[in-house]
């Protein structure tokens, strides 16, 4: 099966673990930019475009050791997480016009109804 | 019964066991079913009358017919004989077993036990609620609509739950009978419900029935413990075998004491009895034909057709307890009750009491042994009682609502009340115990039993019969007390407050113009411009004569079987459980007719008991077998002969007493009265010198004003210590447990600032420590 994959696949090499080390550095800024940009930002645009920076990290650290374990379920993952992005990204967009329009103003601060 | 093949060897003390009571052991018709089905359609009816917004007298005449063809089926059923006599199974009801293995089982079926005495009340009753009905027609006609179909609802309901009530197989079925009209009695008090005395006193007969209620409830529990049966044929072959469901003999247990206390307490609720009698001087406030039927002639003897229908368990008690109990409670009832009558100025509130008062003279008359009389006297007083109520109902709906002894006077001298005033008339007489009267007849019954009665079986029995005599004097005083002041006498009259007459307009067009002119002679008129009274139309006639007929008629049933059973009623007794050969009576010619097993005897009736003195000279019981008690004698002579003359010139004193303190000047006087104003007589200088006496007598001896205090008060005061209880202690408890999340729930609190950042923060801050946790275990 192995195989039957290598001698199919494009890249029939597989990744060095020091490549491998490369990619899942540029995940993990990523992850960690996006992270402190949510925590820090109280722009509610910039914080959802901090959570799909947050987002695309985790996808590139699975077409990373997709490619490394010549496994391409995790490439195929990426792709649907991908779509499931974008009409995400509509949605939030969408609530954040509406959070908008109730306010006028983008700030998160603004939005404190669940006080206890 | 498997419990009476047991051998009889072991009941050797209960051989009266043989001659027990009149059990009917045959099959009654299935139609019987007729008689509480038709009134049961006749409420349904009315209902989709009141849904269809009927305006005319429909529900009325449908009663009234339907009512007919229950009387009727009655009547065919009674003219079967004792053929008709046993029980008519209609379904099935209610089976459930008790207990787990001990086979025990509830049985009681939608079923119809007819012997004589359920047979004598069904006539009257439906024959009562037919004519009645016919009357309230008429009379509750001022109410056409709603309210007419209201009342005739609950009239139809109340004739239904009677017949179940007295046509039960069972005590359970007895029971919702018992409360089916206890519920009707309360509906039809409190018919005028926009007035607050009416619906007060609906509560009141409601709650104290309750009371009474109670006690029967119990009595029919202890019953089903006792002889593991509520079915009445059963319970009376038990009886009769004097066992219990355990073969065990009841002679001298708790439960011939016990059960015969607890129906009696029930019996005084539901007749007025004692101290549960203040309801129905108040029931009044209902519609007059209510007060007739229900509160007069059939609801109010329920209480005495409990006891003549349970009497072998009564009679199953060898120290007669319970009876001595009913015996002089019914006496000191009916002594009490004619003394407050005395100073009352409400007619429909005097018969009130009267009926108290002659349902004390049934329930002596049970208590003493004297079913037969008792029994009689409630036939008869159903006819006369509600023929005095209609009388007493015609005047009210002729005088707006005027029902006091002091505005009215010679009634009968007006246009169109002449037939009203000749059956108020005949009533009273037969009230009074006038000879030949048919009430004379059936109260000399129970009076003569009282002394007929030995004291070494009813304690006081003699002491019960002076009492009750000098209670049949005051009865004919009060009675007629009414008649001399309202009937007769000068004219006058002052309308009642009621604006019943006001809007009756189109039912007696016809009758407007002789009122109108009848009232031009009035002199009381002058200061009520536009007041006229209405004299009754031809539907209040027809019932009032009819009854009054009946009236006279029944007199003569006195006579039916007189030598054989001490007249029909005797008969009718004779074939039920109330059989009992009482003392005095006896019963005649038991030899030949042992197999008809006529009466109860208690089981330690003396062998060498003095025969009554009149059979004996009679030459009637020649019988050596006969086993009639020893009876005691009045002046020597037998109490059954002699009574006849003195029960007469008692009430022909009362008669005279009234006549000369209340009666008109001339003739209708009897030409020894001399009142000549409406309301000024001989007996108020008579009653100054008795000081505040009158007084208290006319507020009832404040017997409802020392309730108020002894219950009412005392039930106020304890339901506020109560009120307090509940706010401090149980509410506080559970304000306690309750506030204790809330507590903790503060503490809590702040981690929810409702701020999106902290929520990330925290976020952030667990997955740092969960990643951290991770690392470190993977690191160890």
């Amino acid at each position: 099966m192995v195989d039957l994959l290598l001698a199919q696949s494009a890249f029939p090499e597989a990744m060095s673990q020091h490549v491998l080390a490369h990619y899942l550095f540029v995940s993990a800024a990523m992850f960690t930019i996006g992270l402190v940009g949510f925590l820090t930002r109280r722009n509610l645009i910039i914080m959802f475009l901090c959570t799909e920076m947050m987002f695309q990290a985790a996808g590139i650290a699975l077409i990373a050791f997709s490619r490394f374990h010549l496994n391409y379920e995790g490439q195929t993952f990426v792709i649907f997480v991908l779509t499931v992005a974008a009409a995400e990204a509509a949605l939030a967009l969408a609530l954040v016009v509406f959070l908008f329009r109730k306010r006028d103003s983008l700030s998160a601060e603004a939005w404190a109804e669940m006080k206890g | 019964m498997t419990m009476l093949s047991m051998p009889l060897g072991a009941l050797s003390n209960l051989v009266a066991a043989a001659d027990g009571p009149y059990i009917a052991t045959g099959e009654a018709p299935q139609w019987v079913a007729l008689i509480p089905a038709l009134p049961l359609l006749g409420a349904v009816l009315c209902l989709i009358c009141a849904c269809l917004n009927v305006k005319n007298k429909a529900p009325g005449y449908l009663t009234v017919g339907l009512l007919a063809g229950s009387f009727v089926t009655t009547l065919v059923a009674f003219l079967g004989g004792t053929d008709n006599y046993g029980v008519a199974t209609i379904f099935r009801w209610i089976h459930a077993s008790i207990g787990a293995d001990s086979g025990t089982s509830l049985v009681s079926n939608f079923a119809f036990y007819f012997d004589g005495l359920s047979m004598l009340w069904m006539l009257f009753v439906t024959g009562l609620a037919t004519v009645i009905g016919l009357y309230s027609s008429e009379y509750m006609s001022g109410d056409k609509g709603l309210g007419y179909c209201r009342f005739f609802f609950a009239f139809n309901v109340f004739v239904f739950s009677m017949s179940c009530l007295v046509m039960a197989d069972n005590l359970l079925l007895l029971f919702l009978g018992w409360e089916g009209v206890g519920l009707c009695s309360y509906l039809l008090i409190g018919y005028y419900y926009k007035k607050p005395e009416a619906v007060a006193a609906a509560k009141k007969a409601f709650i104290i029935n309750r009371i009474g209620d109670l006690g029967l409830l119990m009595a029919i529990g202890a019953t089903f413990v006792v002889f593991g049966t509520v079915e009445l044929r059963p319970l009376f072959e038990m009886i009769a075998a004097g066992i219990d469901a355990n073969g065990e003999a009841i002679g001298g247990t708790w439960a011939v004491v016990v059960i015969p206390l607890l129906l009696t307490a029930g019996a005084f609720g539901k007749s007025a009895q004692l101290f549960f009698y203040v309801w129905l001087p108040d029931a009044m406030e209902g519609p007059t034909p209510v007060s007739a039927l229900i509160h007069a002639a059939t609801m109010v003897t329920a209480g005495v057709y409990l006891i003549a229908r349970m009497f072998p368990l009564y009679a199953a008690d060898d120290a007669m307890i319970a009876l001595t109990v009913v015996a002089w409670a019914g006496a000191i009832t009916a002594f009490w009750a004619a003394t407050i009558e005395f100073a009352q100025y409400d007619i429909k509130r005097i018969m009130g009491y009267s009926t108290i008062s002659q349902l004390g003279f049934m329930f002596a008359g049970l208590g003493l042994l004297g079913t037969t009389g008792a029994v009689f006297h409630v036939f008869t007083h159903a006819f006369f009682k509600a023929t005095l109520f209609l009388c007493c109902g015609a005047v009210m709906h002729g005088f707006g609502g005027q029902l006091s002894l002091r505005r009215l006077s010679g009634v009968m001298w007006m246009k169109g009340f002449g037939i009203t005033a000749v059956c108020m008339l005949i009533g009273c007489l037969s009230l009074s115990g006038v000879p030949f009267t048919a009430g004379y007849f059936s109260k000399d019954m129970i009076l003569a039993q009282a002394f007929a009665t030995p004291g070494d079986m009813i304690g006081g029995a003699y002491f019960i019969g002076l009492l009750l005599l000098l209670t049949a004097a005051m009865t004919a005083y009060y009675t007629f007390r009414v008649f001399f002041r309202v009937f007769v006498g000068p004219k006058y009259f002052e309308p009642g407050d009621d604006d019943h007459g006001d809007d009756h307009g189109d039912d007696h067009g016809d009758d407007h113009s002789h009122a109108h002119d009848a009232a031009k002679e009035e002199p009381g008129d002058a200061l009520h411009t536009g007041f006229h009274p209405h004299a009754p139309g031809w539907a209040m006639n027809t019932a009032m004569v009819l009854l009054a007929v009946g009236t006279i008629v029944i007199a003569s049933l006195y006579f039916v079987n007189k030598k054989e059973d001490h007249g029909w009623a005797g008969t009718m007794v004779k074939y039920s459980s109330a059989a009992y050969a009482s003392p005095g009576l006896g019963h005649k010619g038991d030899g030949e007719k042992k197999d008809e097993a006529v009466g109860l005897l208690p089981a330690d009736a003396e062998a060498g008991a003095v025969m009554p003195v009149s059979l004996v000279a009679e030459g009637v019981v020649a019988d050596e077998d006969a086993t009639a008690k020893a009876s005691g004698t009045l002046f020597g002579y037998d109490p059954f002969k002699i009574m006849y003359y003195v029960s007469a010139v008692l009430g022909l004193i009362g008669i005279i007493a009234a006549a000369w303190f209340h009666g008109p000047k001339g003739l209708a006087g009897l030409g020894i009265g001399n009142r000549v104003e409406p309301a000024k007589v001989r007996m108020d200088a008579v009653a100054a010198r008795f000081g505040p006496i009158p007084r208290w007598a006319e507020n009832k001896w404040y017997v409802d004003e020392l309730y108020h205090i002894v219950f009412v008060k005392v039930l106020l005061v304890s339901s506020h210590i109560y009120h307090a209880i509940d706010k401090l202690v149980i509410d506080g408890i559970v304000d306690l447990l309750g506030s204790l999340p809330r507590w903790l729930g503060s503490l809590l609190r702040p981690s929810q600032s409702g701020v999106l950042h902290s929520y990330a923060t925290g976020m952030v801050a667990g997955s740092a420590v969960l990643v951290a946790l991770i690392v470190l275990v993977a690191l160890l």
